[in-house]
């Protein structure tokens, strides 16, 4: 399993999923309709660690994926 | 309430900015430099706001600002940089934001000032509402969006 959090201002409750890689995801968190107007917009991160090329990830037991909205601080 | 890390302080609020100006020339005189350079922001009335908001993503945020302490200290050796920022709701002429660049001497601090404060706008992870009406409107017209977006796409 993998957790999934949705970070700012996305305001979904985090959930776990069962995804072995970044294409998995991918479709699952296509399924979620209040995720649609996010998903061009978000970067995505594993363990904290934001992920340029994701064709080669492979998910790990308990690997934590966060959801980032565009950002503005100051 | 504020929360510190390695050069980092969160605050709930709005940020005390004489006391942390206090703080970090302390830090100054500790350490020998020679400068601080400092940054303020304040929230500005606009859009008939009565404050502003955010969420950070700490995490991210450390690694963010570590990896600038790196980037600085190419520059100067013991350069280091300090940074404070609130979470929660920080109301019109109030500070959201302090930055210090603190220094041997000033030409360290003004050569890396402008780049990070552009970097931290462009991918610190930290996201900022309007306060307006009571409701907290997510300002995604002001938001850009970080490197890597929109990977999900792909």
């Amino acid at each position: 399993m993998i957790k999934v959090h949705f970070l700012g201002p996305i305001g979904l409750d985090s959930i776990e999923l069962n995804c072995k890689n970044f294409a998995e995801l991918k479709a699952e968190l296509g399924k979620i309709e209040d995720l649609k107007a996010w998903i061009p917009l978000c970067a995505v991160a594993l363990n904290d660690k934001i992920i340029q090329n994701p064709s080669e990830i492979v998910f790990s037991d308990n690997d934590e994926i966060s959801l980032l909205p565009p950002v503005c601080g100051g | 309430m504020c929360e510190s890390i390695q050069n980092l302080w969160i605050n709930d609020g709005a940020i005390d900015t004489n006391a942390m100006l206090t703080r970090w020339e302390n830090i100054a005189r500790e350490r020998n430099f020679g400068a601080v350079s400092l940054f303020v922001g304040i929230v500005r009335a606009e859009n008939e706001i009565t404050a502003l908001s955010f969420d950070i993503y700490l995490p991210l945020l450390e690694s963010w600002l570590e990896s600038w302490q790196k980037k600085a200290q190419k520059i100067e050796p013991h350069l280091q940089i300090l940074m404070a920022h609130s979470k929660g709701d920080v109301k019109v002429g109030k500070s959201s934001f302090m930055c210090g660049i603190l220094s041997k001497n000033r030409k360290g601090a003004l050569a890396i000032y402008d780049e990070f404060i552009e970097d931290f706008k462009a991918n610190a992870p930290i996201w900022k509402y309007d306060i307006k009406n009571g409701a907290r409107i997510y300002a995604q017209d002001r938001s850009k969006k970080l490197r890597g977006a929109g990977v999900l796409e792909l």
